[in-house]
């Protein structure tokens, strides 16, 4: 079999899946759509893993081709085309990894449930939406996969579609994404203006065009078009991503399955932001005020959404704002100009947030659903594969030496250390503060959840048992890479070039080039003197604020409260971003649109207009009716006189 | 000296006794279908008049189809006033108003 | 007074006086008799004109046609005419009103343009035809007007024929294709009867088997 038929298979096995479990989904049953779902999907991984062989062992060397022409239309090619290189492959093996399990894990989670074939069939829909995405070579393309996994997202997000919290949050997760789709496709509009086409490599040949080319947005504005185009793409990425201050649908997303937090909303779909600017780096490179803006949007995602993390109660919403602030991470990355490493964070996040997310999962069932984190405790006795790899998760979040997430996270914060642009002195700080916040508000989970006092009424605690093999595996399967992919994979991916073919970075950029000396004795050397750096003893400060207040002494935590309630407060409301959202945005264009209706549609339209058409027909009538008497010498009355008249006109006027 | 006006005032006052009389039978359609008969002679008048004194025979080939079209006009309208009076034992124009708006 | 001035005066005030006639004089029977003294004279006048063939025409269909028709529904139709008489002097002064407007502006009309010096023209030569002339252009330049004249005249023989034919209800008529559609059953009904002296129950019970069958 030749790569192109291999490459193609890699998108369309889940999509026959997904068609199939969705369209005959009644008609096979439930065990038969789950087995052809994940055979597509395992299909999938097998070949994706085949294809990484090929390109970080065999070099294979960069595909770049086009499948199919849509449409041409005044010389733009719309074109489907898979563009094939490390970065293509790495995302094509998380996802398919990441997907899997999920899949294999939902087969536990979703059992009891009714909509069990078309959960199956979504979450095959969105592997094949995802893969699109990620193999995309061009802007229509990514636009098309980017649009898809979010309509897949909002369609998983209300899976419950008689919750009405769960039909709000999909409500709002689309319309936020729309507000960031509208600076994207405002990016791709403005690339195919500029770059006349919408082909990666053709795009990136005219970035230096482009560079000295000046848009004006304002009269007597002028901005660089690159910048433009930029900012425009991140805004796009914002949504997606989940930064401040499109972050907001992120969190009520949670009103999904968790095996869909865990898929979407932690390692894949909203990965696709950070994905794309590194993808376009040879575009962003070129727009340092851009990148500033990426830099100082990702450190304050980074930092204030770590905070909201601490006093949330709900298990899933902890781990969704420890996603935020995660992004962040990746985001601040990005904005340092180190792609790489925000792509390496990215991987490492996509396993132990997943893991962490199934781990939540896991504890919800045990409990029958129930989520809140001061209802539980003490579980690490009845659920202990749960609790170990929650463990494993935690330590790899706050980048415990040696655990993947150190690699990743350790990486970012010295990158952002060496870098040199507008920003950076602000990013620092929220990179370092957030290492203790990400430390605190992880312990805490683990604290209420799996140790300290039991908190369950005696009816759940009587039921709480460890999840079923299919719930288990996935959480082990995991848990390796969560542990072990940083370690093996830190030198090849960051330092060895293995991310070359698909990264650009100028020179004078290039921080993660600098960092290339600490790793001149290995990784297992840079884990050791991890111990020693700063980082660490803010990680090990969190984690001993944690372990202090929420196993020892829970009152503390009370008393905090009390006494900081106002900052509890803002934090409670999550900086009041929903309620600007809603009173401002919503509430403003909801006064404006019922004025609209009133003013405008109910009263000049329809009153005015369409009714007073009919008022007026309706008079005109009464008036003629009146001259309908309807006896003969009436009319003949009228036409003599009509008669008269007009010969008067002929005498008058002398016709 | 006969002119033409002389033959175009009988018509006109040919045409405006018959007005008259449209409003002085109102009731009896039997006189109006009658009125307008002569209204149309009047006209006729006034066509042969002009034909003959323009010396064009255009005018007579008129009279002739308007002929035509009252014979057919009389013909029909006496029968609707048989299939009225059939029906309603009455020709009073005063009870026939079941159109009024 | 030349003759045709004294022709046109005299078959004028004829003319006038009918027409009168038929708007004021209460009978139907006596309007129509008026109408047909008019349309004679007004024919007469159009002798003077030269429209021959019109004139006998307007005699013929109009008086021997039309008027007749007018006759036969007035003759036809009971109608009391006390009631239509009606309102007859309550509206004498408005039509006298409206038709002296009428006339006047016709009048001013007539004799401030021209009109009156237009003089009679000299009479064609003998031997010249005015029937010939219509007939030509009737059936060269009017020949499609004309045919739809004839179609016209047909649609209102038959529009008039529908309107008053009529079915009455106990009128006893054939209908040739029933009786050619008639079956054996319609006309012969087998009735199987009781021998002499049978009993009453038994016949009784015969003839209901007869009906039966």
């Amino acid at each position: 079999m030749n790569i192109e038929t291999l490459l193609l298979m890699i998108p369309l096995l889940p999509l026959a899946g997904s068609l199939i479990a969705g369209l005959f989904g009644r008609l096979i049953g439930r065990s038969a759509a789950h087995w052809v779902t994940i055979l597509a999907v395992t299909a999938s991984f097998a070949l994706s893993a085949h294809v990484a062989w090929e390109v970080f062992v065999n070099d294979l060397p960069v595909l770049n081709y086009s499948v199919y022409t849509w449409a041409v239309t005044d010389g733009f090619q719309f074109e489907i085309g898979f563009l094939i290189d490390s970065l293509t492959a790495l995302m094509m093996v998380v996802v398919t990894f990441v997907s899997l399990m999920v899949h294999i894990y939902t087969v536990g989670y979703m059992h009891d449930d009714p909509g069990y074939q078309r959960f199956f069939a979504y979450i095959n829909l969105f592997t094949f939406a995802m893969l699109m995405l990620v193999m995309a070579n061009n802007f229509l393309q990514l636009f098309f996969g980017w649009e898809a996994v979010g309509v897949v997202s909002y369609l998983l997000i209300g899976f419950w579609f008689k919750k009405e919290s769960a039909v709000r949050a999909n409500l709002k997760a689309f319309l936020v994404n729309r507000a960031g789709d509208f600076g994207l496709i405002l990016g791709v509009a403005a690339v195919l203006m500029y770059a006349g086409s919408l082909d990666y490599a053709a795009v990136f040949a005219a970035v230096p065009a482009m560079e000295g080319q000046t848009i004006s947005l304002f009269a007597g504005v002028e901005w660089s078009v690159l910048t433009f185009i930029c900012i425009c793409l991140f805004i796009g990425a914002m949504g997606k991503s989940a930064q401040v201050p499109l972050h907001v649908w992120l969190p009520d997303s949670m009103e999904g399955p968790t095996p869909i937090s865990a898929l979407i909303h932690a390692a894949t779909m909203v990965t696709a932001g950070i994905f794309m600017v590194a993808r376009l780096s040879p575009m962003f490179e070129a727009s340092v005020p851009a990148l500033s803006f990426i830099l100082v949007i990702g450190a304050i995602t980074a930092l204030f959404m770590g905070l909201v993390g601490i006093v949330q109660t709900d298990i899933k919403r902890v781990v969704a704002y420890s996603t935020l602030s995660q992004l962040g991470y990746m985001t601040v990355a990005l904005g340092v100009s180190a792609y790489s490493v925000a792509i390496f964070h990215l991987m490492t996040h996509a396993f132990f947030k997943a893991l962490l997310f199934l781990a939540a999962g896991s504890v919800i069932i045990a409990l029958h659903h129930k989520q809140d984190m001061r209802e539980m405790g003490g579980l690490a006795r009845y659920l202990p594969i749960t609790a170990a790899t929650a463990w494993l998760g935690s330590l790899a979040l706050i980048g415990f030496p040696f655990f993947s997430g150190f690699y990743s996270k350790d990486l970012i914060i010295e990158a952002v250390k060496l870098a040199d642009r507008p920003g950076v002195a602000f990013a620092t700080f929220a990179v370092y503060a957030g290492v203790v916040i990400t430390a605190l508000y992880s312990f805490r989970l683990l604290y209420l959840t799996f140790h300290g006092p039991t908190r369950m009424d005696d009816e759940t605690r009587a039921h709480a048992h460890e999840s079923p093999w299919v719930v288990t595996v996935p959480l082990i399967l995991l848990a390796i890479p969560s542990v072990l992919i940083g370690y093996f994979t830190v030198v090849p991916l960051l330092f060895g070039g293995a991310l070359a073919d698909a990264i650009f970075v100028r020179e004078a950029h290039d921080v993660v080039a600098q960092l290339a000396y600490k790793f001149d004795d290995g990784p297992f050397a840079f884990g050791l003197h991890g111990f020693l750096t700063p980082v660490f003893w803010l990680a090990m400060l969190g984690v001993g604020l944690a372990t202090w207040v929420y196993l020892f002494n829970p009152g503390i935590a009370e008393a905090a409260k009390q006494r900081l309630y106002p900052v509890w407060k803002i934090l409670d409301n999550k900086y009041g971003f929903d309620d600007l959202y809603m009173k401002g945005i919503t509430g403003g264009s909801l006064k404006f649109a019922s004025g609209l209706s009133n003013r405008g549609d109910r009263m000049i339209i329809d009153g005015w207009l369409v009714g007073g058409t009919v008022r007026l027909v309706g008079r005109i009538a009464d008036a003629s009716r009146a001259l309908q008497s309807g006896f003969l010498f009436h009319y003949a009355f009228a036409m003599i006189i009509g008669l008269v008249a007009i010969v008067a006109s002929f005498v008058l006027l002398k016709g | 000296m006969l002119t033409l006006a002389h033959f175009l005032s009988l018509g006109a006052l040919l045409f405006c006794i018959s007005v008259a009389g449209i409003f002085l039978n109102r009731k009896n359609v039997l006189i109006l279908l009658m009125c307008i008969e002569l209204m149309l002679l009047a006209v006729n008048i006034n066509f042969i008049a002009f034909s003959r004194f323009l010396d064009n025979m255009d005018g007579q080939v008129f009279v002739f189809f308007i002929l035509t079209v009252a014979a057919a006009e009389a013909a029909i309208g006496l029968a609707i006033l048989v299939v009225l009076f059939r029906n309603r034992r009455t020709i009073n124009v005063e009870e026939l108003a079941d159109l009024k708006g | 007074m030349p003759i045709i001035e004294l022709v046109f005066y005299l078959f004028g005030t004829i003319l006038i006086l009918a027409a009168l006639g038929v708007v004021t004089v209460g009978n139907p029977v006596y309007a129509a008799l008026y109408l047909v003294l008019a349309f004679f004279s007004a024919a007469c006048i159009w002798l003077l004109l030269q429209a021959e063939f019109l004139a006998i025409v307007l005699v013929l269909v109009y008086v021997g046609a039309v008027m007749v028709l007018f006759l036969f529904v007035v003759m036809m139709l009971d109608v009391k005419t006390a009631p239509l008489r009606e309102g007859f002097t309550r509206f004498l002064p408005v039509g006298l009103l409206v038709a002296f407007a009428m006339a006047l502006q016709m009048f001013l009309v007539i004799w401030t343009r021209g009109l009156e010096a237009v003089p009679m023209p000299q009479p064609q030569p003998e031997g010249y035809s005015h029937t010939a002339e219509l007939g030509l252009l009737l059936y060269t330049d009017y020949l499609f007007a004309f045919e739809i004249a004839a179609v016209l005249l047909l649609v209102a023989i038959i529009a008039a024929i529908m309107l008053t034919h009529r079915r009455r209800p106990n009128t006893k008529h054939q209908d040739p294709s029933r009786q050619v559609r008639v079956t054996r059953e319609e006309r012969v009904r087998l009735v199987s009867m009781p021998a002499e002296g049978g009993s009453s129950a038994g016949s009784d019970a015969a003839r209901k088997r007869g009906e039966g069958s």
